[in-house]
């Protein structure tokens, strides 16, 4: 468990103030994967920095197991054998070979030649990278380098790994086997993971928890569903909308433009319930409407469906009502997508009322 | 008068000697100051500000002065350490006075030129500012500080030549006393020739023990 208790810092170069943490409060249980993301400068280095305190915040505490900054040097060093850290640009010793890279942290606890021989061959098998060990590192890719970079951090058995933006120098498909490997520490190994990101994508891959973070300010945080499915602020927003689209298309308004009146689009929103395709010809099947798909963007969070559906129902005024309060009954969000642009959320009760009542 | 081949052979023994001793102990000084100099700065692993306020200072000063005046300024010290202030063991004094902190410059590069990114990784690892210095920086900084001891090695050839002035010896005081002061073109020609091929090789040497260092 990691857990930031009112931590501030204010970094004082020459005179200028820069306050990269303001007033955190943050829990980070033990299991999770935990993400923050932020744009550039809102202070999610600093704030994963200070957790192994690369970084002394300048108020307030930051417990791990304890608060590290009340240890001593010496009890401090010990301490950080049990957070494992991982970063952007790998930061391997390009004088070194894999081995001897992944060998370091417990040659450092001056662990026994043998010792050190087998786990390092361990841990390099778990990142699959043991028949690289000879190899230096500039002799790998970017995504063998994080792996290295992974088998060196989880090499003294920590219980907690630091990830700060450790993806961000790799491709999309790199980025997944990564992060597909970090979920795999995470299950396999029990680890806490505290990651730092500016891509919601990887939050939405594997986190299970997150906040946002703004100008130093925690702005928003929680279960990544809730803040997929119910985003509180406009930042929060638009990191979501970068994975899951949101907007209606051009030509589903033109289509609205030429419609006639037997038609009407309308947007499905899920977050989890059930997935699109099922409701779809269930309710097709069900009343009187004929039901095309215009546009869709679904995307699973966790493993559960999430995102929208454009749907255009033809049909008469009676039938149509009666298929989305339907719809609206397996408690799955409808809005209307009308000609001037807007959307409005058709209210539950009014809607099922009027289709009931006819 | 006629320069012998023995002549010629002792004076690349007596250069050999004061670059090589010289090299060992400044090569020590330079290592340990480069070190002091790049650790104690701000927001470095042992930042100091006592420490490198002092250390600066008396690199810069070393620096500035000339080695033919070093050589005689520092003759009461020379006779202190050595017995004697002349002679090709006297000569080792100031040749170590001036490639010492020189060479620690040259060593304060090549350790700031390791990636801060590997200090990182090594604070948190745990790792304690001795072990990041001789596990993380020193290896990481090698190659580069074998360019610099092949440049400092160089540097003191040249400053070898002015030992002469205090009765050093070595192939530059036989190009100085043999040829230029009696006029012996040859002299001058052989013991040119000679540093120009000792120069080569260590550069060389130099060169391709970097390369390999950096397994290229
Ligand atoms: N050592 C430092 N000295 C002075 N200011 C600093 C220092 N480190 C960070 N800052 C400032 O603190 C603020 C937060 O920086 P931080 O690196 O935590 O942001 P970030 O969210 O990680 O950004 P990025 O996505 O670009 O990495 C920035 O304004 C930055 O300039
Ligand atoms: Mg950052």
């Amino acid at each position: 468990m990691i857990e930031f208790r009112q931590v501030s810092k204010v970094f004082d170069s020459g005179g200028n103030k820069v306050e990269a943490l303001r007033d955190i409060h943050l829990t980070v249980e033990k299991g999770d994967i935990f993400g923050v993301i932020g744009f550039s400068g809102a202070g999610k280095s600093t704030l994963i920095r200070t957790v192994n305190l690369l970084e002394y915040p300048t108020s307030g505490e930051v417990i791990v197991e304890g608060n590290l900054a009340k240890l001593s040097e010496n009890e401090i060093r010990q301490a950080k054998k049990d957070i494992g850290m991982i970063f952007q640009h790998f930061n391997l010793l390009n004088s070194k070979t894999v081995f001897d890279n992944v060998a370091m942290p417990l040659l450092l606890s001056k662990l026994k030649k043998r010792e050190i021989k087998e786990r390092v061959h361990e841990i390099l098998r778990f990142v699959g990278l043991e028949e690289k060990a000879k190899n230096y590192p500039d002799q790998l890719s970017g995504g063998q380098k994080q792996r290295v970079g992974i088998a060196r951090a989880l090499a003294t058995n920590p219980s907690i790994l630091l990830c700060d933006e450790a993806t961000s120098a790799l491709d999309p498909q790199t980025t997944k086997s990564i992060l597909h490997l970090l979920k795999r520490v995470n299950e396999e190994y029990k680890i806490t993971i505290l990651m730092i990101t500016h891509e919601m994508e990887v939050i939405k891959q594997i986190c299970n928890r997150v906040a946002v973070m703004e100008d130093g300010h925690v702005i928003e945080t929680g279960n990544v569903f809730d803040i997929f499915a119910h985003p509180k602020t406009d930042t929060t927003r638009n990191f979501v909308k970068s994975v899951v689209r949101d907007e209606v298309p051009e030509s589903v308004y033109r289509l609205l433009k030429e419609n006639n009146d037997e038609s009407r689009i309308f947007k499905i929103e899920f977050f989890g319930t059930d997935s699109g395709q099922p409701i779809v010809s269930k309710t097709a099947k069900m009343y009187n409407v004929e039901i095309n798909v215009l546009f869709g963007n679904i995307t699973e969070l966790q493993g559960i469906p999430f995102g929208n559906l454009i749907v255009e129902l033809i049909g008469d005024d009676y039938e149509i009502k009666r298929a989305i309060a339907f719809i609206i009954s397996q408690h799955i969000e409808v809005k209307e997508v009308l000609e001037d642009g807007s959307q409005h959320r058709i209210d539950r009760e009014r809607f099922v009322g009027n289709a009931l009542h006819g | 008068m006629e320069v012998s081949t023995e002549l010629i052979v002792n004076a690349l023994w007596e250069t050999l000697y004061m670059v090589s001793v010289s090299l060992f102990f400044g090569g020590i000084i330079g290592i340990f100051l480069g070190i002091l100099l790049v650790v104690t700065r701000k927001g470095h692993i042992l930042e100091n500000r006592f420490i490198f306020s002092i250390v600066n200072p008396i690199v810069n000063i070393f620096r500035s002065i000339p080695f033919i005046i070093l050589l005689v300024a520092i003759i009461p010290l020379t006779r202190l350490i050595v017995g004697t202030s002349i002679g090709t063991t006297a000569a080792i004094v100031p040749l170590v006075l001036h490639i010492g902190p020189y060479f620690s410059r040259l060593v304060e590069n090549s350790l700031l030129e390791v990636d801060e990114g590997i200090i990182e990784a090594a604070k948190s690892m745990g790792a304690t500012p001795l072990q990041i210095i001789y596990r993380f920086l020193m290896p990481e900084a090698f190659s580069s500080l074998i360019l610099s001891l092949t440049t400092a090695t160089i540097g003191l050839i040249g400053a070898t030549a002015m030992a002469g002035a205090i009765g050093g010896g070595g192939l530059g005081d036989v190009a100085i006393t043999y040829g230029y002061q009696r006029f012996s073109t040859i002299t001058i020609l052989v013991t040119v020739i000679i540093l120009v091929i000792l120069v080569q090789g260590i550069q060389g040497l130099g060169n391709k023990l970097e390369r390999k260092a950096r397994r290229v």
